[in-house]
């Protein structure tokens, strides 16, 4: 059948089954993330119960003592209770927003460790994704158009900027302008002894700390984009319709407009996915200028072995994610009737 | 297939990138033969020794060949060793200040800074470590105590000698060597040299050898995990794109479940969860597979799912075939290139989660061969060489990184403008 009569075929029913059918989906993953997300760490061969007693009581040496306060601390955070039993106090907990107890900072809530850890990470992505989102999508689009000398130098810099890891990029600019030029502080968010606050030293403390992790995600995103764009609009600008506008003597800074809308659509997926991965993209980045977010929050979780902290974040990340694909297929189900097409073939 | 295979040849940008890729592999294979050996090896006892050339210094005392040259201008250059610029300029303080102190109404213009004789003259007349100058911080002035002992002897050229101990009396009374400040000897003649053109790591162990084996073994990891990948990517997209329905739906809820868990997350408990006896370069490599297939995934599927009711596909439904000749035979071919290219970009992917996850000190754990995530957490994370400046540790190994995925990407991208007629130039 071809595509026209598909098409028309798609009803009000078409795109009440295609909603329905994403928002199943969406459930029924999000219920298996969560459920992951309770499993996975508790597969881990970690006691953090032995390593709190440790940490807390420093020193003990009655064998009895420690048996008592280690048996009180797994009670606490009721790991004595079979696993399936300890789930089912999770699930009612989240329903609560409870959280629960973080293992290693005990006793602060996992809920006041991530809401401090969570600032950090979007001010930083955020901007930084946003910005090298835009000055990517504008070099890769004149490189596009101008094509010769501009794209021919362009091109392979961005290549290479683009196969630059992450973490090379924010080594090579913490040993740069940090560590040799000595502009910018080494590491940290702020400067140690400030106590945060609203007030100007904070402030310009954390501009200072900002610029390395920043510039380090925005080298890296323009070069990714600046690639996509380009070969998106070399894509477009080949198209038939260009063509036919051409003949038929359009302006070419008209056409340019055109073109370049629909260059963007994959674009703004591409924004969409980063923004909703963020916090698994930069958790190196964030180590090594040891930024003070939720990547590195979450990765001493990690080697800690604190299960409410971990599955906490792991919760935040798989929710970022999850809303963002949601959010994008529902929005091109409404756009582009070509997607929901694909779904009756 | 042939026509495309000589268009992938005539892409300019496929053969730079397969250049720089065989060079690299080139190097791996040629280089352990000119040194062979474990590249895990301590030799040095330093940590983080410069880049260079290594002459033993006994070896060379002892070496019977001598030359004798006398290059104009030899005593200045070895002058200009011990006395750099910045000493030139200290010396100068010091005078200044102390003349100002005890009123000896010495001025810039007396002190010529330029001429070694004048000023070492003028340092030697009225430097004593006694003197306390005002406003003079002790570390300061414990720098030019140390400075002080280094010119001792600046203009001298008598002969050194070197004595040995005689077994016999236990006095240094054998005359060892005589050296004159015009003897010379060739670096060839010397029994033990030690070439380092990238130093030494922390612990001791040439960074050039271990960065060539480090690369071959990163090789083996992203190919390894990028075969994985794509293996597995590209069945679970074949079945998920050709049959649909539900088996679709079920593909899919997968495929987005390992989406939704971010990749690097799922790595870092995955192999949190390996003990570390058992997490060699391959279970790493494994690991980083079995992760890294969603986008393989998505991408065959939505290929497949634009072939899939082409004429050719339906002839072949028609004739009644079955489902796995059918792809194999009618919708494979069309995406061979497409899975190639993804092949190529997991390859690059999974060098970098081996040098992210190994960064995290969740590399794998080896005795024998380093990898490249393994050198920048010894360097950078364990040793902090990025902040005591040791550069040769870790830039070569950043450089080798994007290396190998810049010359990945450009392959990829040279296929990609063969295959994609409207992006050709």
């Amino acid at each position: 059948m071809n595509a026209q009569s598909t098409i028309a075929r798609i009803t009000k029913n078409g795109y009440f089954k295609y909603f329905s059918k994403k928002t199943i989906w969406f459930l029924i993953t999000l219920v298996a993330a969560v459920t992951l997300n309770f499993f996975l760490p508790r597969l881990m061969p970690s006691d953090p119960v032995a390593a709190i007693v440790g940490r807390l009581a420093p020193g003990m040496q009655d064998p009895e003592a420690i048996r008592r306060v280690y048996e009180s601390f797994t009670q606490i955070f009721g790991l004595d209770k079979p696993l399936h039993e300890q789930f089912f106090i999770y699930i009612r907990n989240l329903f609560q927003g409870e959280f629960g107890l973080s293992f290693s900072r005990y006793p602060r809530p996992v809920i006041e460790i991530l809401s401090n850890a969570i600032p950090w990470t979007v001010g930083l992505q955020l901007p930084a994704i946003l910005v090298g989102w835009t000055l990517g999508n504008v070099l890769g689009a004149l490189a596009a158009y101008i094509r010769r000398g501009f794209d021919k130098t362009l091109m392979p810099v961005m290549l290479f900027l683009g196969g630059v890891p992450a973490f090379g990029m924010a080594i090579i600019l913490l040993t740069v302008f940090a560590i040799s030029l000595g502009i910018f502080p080494v590491q940290g968010g702020y400067e140690q002894g400030i106590i945060p606050g609203w007030n100007m030293t904070f402030f310009t403390s954390i501009i200072r700390h900002y610029h390395m992790p920043f510039w380090s995600i925005v080298l890296i995103s323009i070069g990714g984009q600046s690639l996509g764009m380009r070969s998106m609009s070399i894509y477009e600008l080949n198209a038939d319709y260009v063509k036919y506008s051409r003949y038929m003597g359009i302006k070419d800074r008209k056409i340019v407009g055109y073109v370049f809308r629909n260059a963007m659509l994959p674009q703004v997926t591409g924004l969409a996915l980063s923004i909703g991965t963020m916090v698994g993209g930069a958790l190196v980045a964030e180590l090594i200028f040891s930024y003070p977010g939720l990547g590195s929050t979450l990765f001493r979780g990690i080697s800690e072995g604190d299960y409410p902290l971990i599955a906490a974040a792991m919760l935040i990340i798989t929710l970022m994610v999850l809303v963002t694909v949601f959010l994008l297929d529902i929005i091109y189900g409404l756009i582009d009737p070509r997607v929901k097409v694909s779904q009756y073939e | 297939m042939k026509t495309h295979l000589r268009a992938v040849l005539r892409s300019g940008k496929f053969i730079v990138g397969f250049t720089i890729f065989a060079a690299i592999l080139l190097l791996v294979f040629i280089y352990p033969l000119f040194n062979p050996g474990n590249p895990l090896q301590m030799i040095g006892y330093n940590s983080f020794t410069k880049p260079g050339t290594y002459v033993s210094l006994y070896d060379s005392l002892d070496t019977r060949r001598v030359y004798t040259f006398r290059p104009p201008g030899a005593a200045d250059v070895r002058i200009d060793a011990k006395l750099s610029p910045e000493d030139r300029e200290s010396i100068m303080e010091w005078l200044l200040s102390y003349s100002e102190q005890e009123g000896l109404g010495l001025t810039e213009r007396d002190i010529d800074i330029e001429y070694t004789e004048g000023l070492m003259a003028l340092w030697w007349q009225y430097y004593d470590s006694e003197i306390r100058l005002d406003g003079m911080t002790i570390a300061r002035r414990r720098e030019f105590e140390r400075l002080d002992l280094r010119l001792d002897g600046l203009f001298n050229l008598d002969d050194l000698h070197v004595m040995a101990l005689d077994p016999e009396t236990g006095e240094y009374d054998i005359l060892f060597a005589t050296v004159s400040d015009d003897d010379y000897v060739n670096v060839d003649d010397v029994a033990n040299v030690i070439y380092l053109p990238l130093g030494t790591d922390g612990f001791g162990r040439d960074v050039l050898k271990q960065l060539v084996s480090a690369i071959g073994t990163s090789l083996w990891i992203g190919l390894i995990a990028g075969s994985i990948a794509t293996a597995i990517g590209l069945t679970l997209g074949l079945i998920s794109g050709y049959i649909g329905g539900i088996v679709d739906d079920i593909v899919m809820f997968f495929t987005n479940l390992i989406t939704v868990i971010p990749g690097i997350v799922l790595l870092i408990l995955i192999s949190y969860s390996i003990s570390q006896l058992e997490r060699g370069p391959v279970t790493v490599a494994i690991v980083i597979g079995v992760t890294g297939w969603a986008w393989t995934t998505r991408s065959v599927r939505s290929q497949v799912m634009s072939l899939r009711n082409r004429d050719h596909v339906n002839l072949s439904k028609l004739s009644g075939h079955s489902i796995p000749k059918i792809i194999v035979r009618d919708i494979l071919p069309y995406i061979a290139s497409y899975v190639v290219m993804a092949f190529i970009l997991q390859i690059s992917i999974g060098i970098l989660s081996e040098a992210t996850l190994s960064m995290l000190g969740l590399g794998p754990s080896t005795t024998t061969t380093a990898t490249l995530g393994l050198m920048l957490d010894w360097s950078i994370m364990k040793s902090t060489a990025h902040i005591s400046g040791a550069w040769w540790a870790y830039y070569p190994v950043i450089l080798a990184i994007a290396l190998i995925s810049f010359s990945l990407n450009l392959m990829n991208t040279g296929l990609d403008q063969v295959f994609n007629p409207q992006l050709r130039d």
